[in-house]
């Protein structure tokens, strides 16, 4: 954990800074966007290396086919714009384009979830990762800060494979050092403690934390996992804190339906089952404000994970 | 001038007949498939992979090749017997078309078959991937040329025109794509249906050089070709004027044909009647 907490950046900040480093270090890497390259950072790398960077315009669709064609000549596209359009707008593109072949297409999106904020339920993508984590092939990740996200841009550069890599709009809590070690597929223990875990991904990483201070105030040791990737899920680090803790606590910013919350109770069920409560989108649509107020609103809180943790003692 | 010599034109004719025999065959065993757009399209893919194309089925990886894209998956029956015609399989494989286990899937997939550049079916889709390789050869600075086939009602999918706007946006003259215009679709005609006509105006209004052509005639398909060739800073369409069903009598313009596999006694008259077009006795 980084002692600089107080620092905030958003993980699409991140994310842009990630690519230009990635350009200069492989040629093979090439970035799409459609229209909205400046809100998803890829703008720096259009100013950076603008022979490698296609703007699509406002068509999606194309942009994940071309990414399929030029991943399927041996390059390493980056195609970019917001959850919701990356996702359920060209789900059957994803599926048939880039999944089924196994293309090595990167689908990169900011402005996740609610947090997206002010522009409501029409743009905030909360039912993506159970579409994408129901596709074949795909692998899921949702980094929970800006080291994070660029360990995990880095990673998807280097690793074979269609990617869906979710991230934020809001600035949230730099948690790790460059010294954090990211490895796609495994959970990483961030707190310790055995009365309970608490399991989070994304933005929601450090509000768990935020729950655990809370509860070892009341003298309860939760432990607190960052599970960046929600596919393949690291079932290993879910079985051992069903196994030492009481239950587990999930959270997510997505619906509670199909995401991480369902995947924990996948493997839970399965392999240990143990007491489970979700935090996340209650199977609802979200609405205008500012991503605290949303998350407020709609119960992704610190107080809520703590609430859902004491029900499991 | 002619493009084809004499020699070249029996050549290719001779393919064509084969493609055609072994598309009715393969439908026929596997009592499943679409034969109409795959005899339609079989002059095409005769002239793309026996005159125009540089592939070699023995570099299937070769980065240097052009590249063939079947938009209309739903045709696999033209790609696979093509394929099979040029070596990339044996003939007797096609025999497995549809059937579990087989590389040859309903519709192409690219993971299985070694030749299929693009997993295809889903209608609309292929054009994008295409651009997406044409670019890359661009980036690459090779000559490597990309061609895709698309079907009449396929083109109504939305998909298609963001990519053709894009093609003509990055001016992609490496890539070239054929319309095969063949009027039918699963509920009858293109025109009643939902209309596309006038498609040579469409293209050209996203800035591809477009070129009208009948897709049966072999010369016509080679000449647009070459001329494709000589196009710089606009992708080129073919529009391919072609007949559903082409080459059996009873398959011809006949929307019944677009799915349907033909019977024990069906497969004889379309196999003889292929004889006379340069299929094998």
């Amino acid at each position: 954990m980084s002692n600089e907490t107080a620092k905030k950046i958003a993980t699409r900040d991140a994310y842009g800074q990630a690519l230009v480093e990635l350009g200069h270090e492989n040629k093979d890497i090439v970035v799409l966007d459609a229209d909205l390259a400046k809100s998803t950072k890829t703008a720096d790398f259009a100013k950076a290396f603008p022979e490698r960077f296609f703007d699509v315009g406002i068509a999606e669709a194309n942009m994940i086919g071309m990414a399929a064609g030029l991943a399927a000549s041996g390059k390493i596209p980056f195609a970019s714009t917001f959850a919701l359009f990356g996702s359920l707008r060209v789900a059957d593109m994803v599926r048939n384009s880039v999944c089924y072949p196994n293309l090595n297409v990167k689908i990169a999106v900011t402005h996740q979830g609610l947090t997206l904020g002010e522009d409501g339920a029409s743009h905030q993508a909360v039912e993506d990762v159970a579409l994408m984590r129901a596709i074949p092939n795909m692998t899921v990740i949702m980094p929970a800060d800006a080291t994070e996200t660029k360990k995990a841009i880095h990673a998807a550069a280097n690793t074979y494979g269609p990617m869906y890599i979710r991230m934020g709009r809001p600035s949230v809590p730099v948690l790790f050092d460059d010294s954090y070690e990211f490895e796609i597929g495994k959970g990483v223990q961030i707190c310790e403690g055995n009365d309970m875990a608490i399991i989070a991904t994304g933005v929601m990483v450090h509000i768990a934390v935020a729950a655990a201070e809370q509860l070892a105030k009341e003298g309860i040791q939760a432990r607190v996992i960052n599970m960046a990737t929600i596919k393949p899920i690291d079932a290993d680090i879910i079985v051992k804190a069903a196994r030492e803790t009481k239950g587990i606590v999930t959270a997510e910013e997505c619906n509670i339906y199909g995401g991480l919350g369902a995947a924990v109770a996948e493997v839970l069920c399965e392999q240990h089952p143990a007491k489970l409560r979700r935090v996340g989108v209650e199977d609802t649509f979200g609405e205008s404000g500012t991503p605290d107020e949303l998350l407020q609103k709609y119960g992704l809180t610190a107080e809520n994970i703590v609430a859902k943790a004491k029900e499991l003692l | 001038m002619s493009i084809l010599t004499q020699e070249q034109t029996a050549q290719l004719t001779q393919h064509a007949g084969n493609i055609r025999q072994e598309i009715v065959k393969m439908v026929a065993a596997a009592n499943s498939g679409h034969p109409g757009g795959s005899l339609s399209a079989a002059d095409i893919l005769t002239v793309l992979y026996f005159h125009e194309m540089s592939v070699d089925p023995n570099q299937v990886d070769n980065p240097d090749r052009d590249r063939f894209v079947l938009s209309k998956g739903h045709a696999s029956p033209v790609l696979y017997a093509t394929l099979a015609e040029k070596g990339y399989l044996p003939k007797e494989e096609l025999k497995t078309f549809r059937k579990l286990n087989s590389r040859l899937q309903g519709h192409p997939s690219k993971k299985l078959l070694p030749g299929v550049e693009q997993s295809t079916g889903s209608l609309g889709q292929g054009l994008s991937s295409a651009n997406g390789m044409a670019l890359a050869a661009r980036l690459d600075k090779r000559d490597s040329r990309v061609y895709v086939v698309m079907g009449d009602g396929e083109i109504q999918e939305g998909m298609v025109w963001e990519a053709a706007m894009a093609a003509g946006h990055y001016k992609l003259d490496n890539l070239v794509a054929f319309v095969d215009y063949n009027h039918l679709q699963i509920d009858g005609n293109v025109e009643d249906i939902m209309n596309v006509h006038p498609v040579d105006e469409k293209f050209r209004a996203f800035n591809w050089h477009v070129i009208t052509i009948d897709g049966h005639d072999l010369e016509q398909i080679a000449a647009a070709l070459a001329e494709a060739r000589t196009v710089k800073g606009k992708p080129t369409c073919i529009v391919a004027n072609t007949v559903k069903g082409k080459g059996v009598s009873y398959m011809e313009n006949n929307c019944g044909w677009h799915g349907t596999a033909p019977n024990e006694e069906q497969l004889a008259q379309a196999l003889t009647e292929l004889c006379g077009q340069g299929g094998n006795k």
